[in-house]
């Protein structure tokens, strides 16, 4: 018996070194009752993730638990196989757009180089190599002419394009962002999937809230299905199933947008 | 303008702009953060706490008040930290519990205890007496230079100079985590910013202001000079750090201008007595706020 779990835990420290962001046990809870519990997920290499599940299935929880920025109950986050403190450098994070006060005063350029902050430290200079950098994650998304205008200018398109060119100052391996596609118009939407699709196509890993089931087969490659617990993870063909959206969703799935056609299985 | 300017004049002046910018300062990011009630909080948890160091030494000296006062703060924070995060209610709430609770305590601890013989009453602790910080030993510019003259200085003043001098540290060394905490807590811990500690120490700074300004010049100043001046400057620009400068701006003015106005402007309109000066700057940090409100380049929202 002791054999059994020495060599099943090591079998899940080799799963974990492998994996950019590797989640284990996870409980947080507002009050009462959890918002999520004893949730395990282990996102791959070089994909994108979609984390989907009815309002209130704790899924930006998940998200926030698993980078530290919110203090879960108990279970334990690795970043290939190493503790998240010591591989900050490596992952990037798109809060909510909806999250911060949009009248804050900086401007959009100010915004991008808040990316940069641990390679700056506190009183590291800005230099040119670093204002470039800025301005080219500003044209990555298509936002090149706005550098100079104040935030509170934006329409919500433009301003979840900007969170999405801060991340990209982090140049990290690893990108999470929570609901980007949130209230955004169609032409973000395209621009945001795009750059989405260019960094898994350099190798880096994406792992995003996502709310339209309708897009999921499209945009990504795995899918966790989450409500509280995991109700099903893994590639979207195998995992992204009627039963198992079903099962998510509890008899909700009338009220969510789903395109049967695109559903497997 | 020469020996009468310098022994009775430039100490209030010169404590009155220390204290408009220690307080202007960390009032930028109070303010931004919703928390521009803080510094209000503060001022008035305060009095208990000189109370109470009153009531144990007997003595109305600087030292013990000042940690009565610093140890009221420290308890008022916590306090207000443990109703907002167990009671889950908004910041301003809480302080409006807390303060108002201690300060009412503050104000029954003073009328119950034998304090009518020494001078501490409720009006010192919201006016203070920026008026009585004058500089006998001066006897002209040349005093400026003059070590002996120098030491007898109100002790208000190098206490304030040393208060903004810790506070203007602390915010240029910590500018881009107090800034990008403030904008966005999410994305500040995603990188591995330490905000709750960071928004203590803002807090605490808030309260180093508070608790050194209170003697000399009280809690009016201080509570105007937390908000009117950064709620001003907001008005006037787009990007933090030009925020600050005009907070500072602001401060400096409202100091300035609101003493020689307490001091002169009866006299220019016919009247006897001068006017309170702390009413007077925080009156002016109010016109300022004001005129910046109907005229400030960006007083309105969304652009």
């Amino acid at each position: 018996m002791n054999l059994a779990l020495v060599t099943s835990r090591d079998t899940d420290q080799a799963v974990r070194v492998a994996s950019p962001l590797a989640v284990r046990g996870m409980t947080v809870s507002y009050g009462q009752t959890p918002a999520i519990f004893s949730v395990d997920m282990t996102v791959r290499a070089g994909a994108m993730t979609a984390v989907v599940g009815p309002n209130g299935a704790g899924k930006s929880t998940l998200l926030k638990a698993a980078l530290g920025v919110i203090a879960p109950l108990a279970g334990s986050v690795t970043v290939f196989g190493q503790p998240m403190a010591a591989m900050r450098d490596r992952i990037a994070y798109v809060p909510q757009r909806t999250s911060v006060d949009w009248d804050f005063p900086v401007r959009v350029i100010d915004v991008v180089m808040m990316g940069m902050y641990r390679k700056l430290g506190l009183l590291g200079r800005v230099r040119g190599q670093h204002k470039a950098l800025a301005q080219d994650c500003l044209d990555r998304v298509g936002m090149a002419d706005f550098a100079h205008r104040q935030i509170g200018q934006l329409s919500g398109g433009q301003q979840q394009r900007v969170f999405l060119a801060r991340a990209l100052a982090q140049e990290a391996d690893i990108y999470v962002l929570d609901e980007p596609f949130a209230g955004v118009d169609a032409a973000t939407e395209k621009a945001i999937i795009a750059v989405l699709q260019g960094l898994r196509d350099a190798g880096k890993t994406v792992l995003a809230v996502h709310h339209d089931l309708a897009t999921v087969p499209d945009y990504f490659d795995d899918v966790v299905l989450l409500n509280t617990q995991v109700v099903a993870a893994g590639p979207v063909a195998e995992a992204f199933t009627e039963a198992n959206l079903q099962a998510a969703y509890g008899g909700r799935l009338t009220t969510a947008r789903v395109d049967p056609e695109s559903v497997a299985g | 303008m020469g020996a009468e300017f310098v022994a009775l004049s430039l100490p209030p002046i010169l404590i009155g702009v220390l204290v408009a910018v220690a307080c202007a300062l960390p009032g930028n990011f109070l303010l931004l953060r919703g928390q521009a009630l803080i510094g209000d909080a503060i001022s008035h948890v305060v009095l208990p706490g000189i109370v109470v160091a009153f009531l144990l030494t007997g003595l109305v000296a600087t030292g013990p008040m000042l940690l009565g006062a610093a140890g009221a703060a420290v308890i008022a924070v916590v306090a207000i930290e443990a109703v907002r995060r167990l009671g889950k209610i908004e910041a301003g709430a809480a302080m409006g519990v807390i303060f108002t609770a201690m300060f009412a305590g503050g104000v029954l601890l003073l009328e119950q205890s034998d304090t009518s013989s020494v001078h501490l009453d409720v009006e010192h602790a919201l006016y203070g007496n920026l008026e009585s910080l004058i500089w006998l030993d001066a006897t002209g510019w040349g005093s400026l230079l003059d070590p002996v003259a120098l030491a007898g200085l109100p002790v208000e003043l190098p206490r304030m100079a040393l208060a903004l001098l810790v506070i203007a540290v602390f915010v240029g060394l910590f500018w881009r985590p107090l800034a990008l905490s403030t904008f966005d807590e999410g994305f500040a811990r995603g990188l591995g910013i330490r905000t709750a500690p960071l928004g203590l120490a803002l807090v605490i700074m808030s309260a180093i202001a508070a608790v050194a300004a209170f003697d000399a010049v009280g809690s009016i100043i201080v509570i105007a000079m937390f908000i009117c001046p950064p709620a001003a400057a907001r008005m006037m620009t787009n990007r933090l750090g030009h925020q600050v400068a005009w907070s500072v701006v602001f401060a400096v003015l409202a100091a300035v201008s609101g003493y020689v106005l307490a001091g002169y402007g009866p006299l220019w309109i016919g009247a006897q007595a001068s006017v309170s000066a702390a009413g007077m700057i925080a009156t002016v940090s109010g016109i300022i706020l004001g005129l910046a409100a109907v005229a400030g380049p960006h007083r309105t929202r969304n652009g």
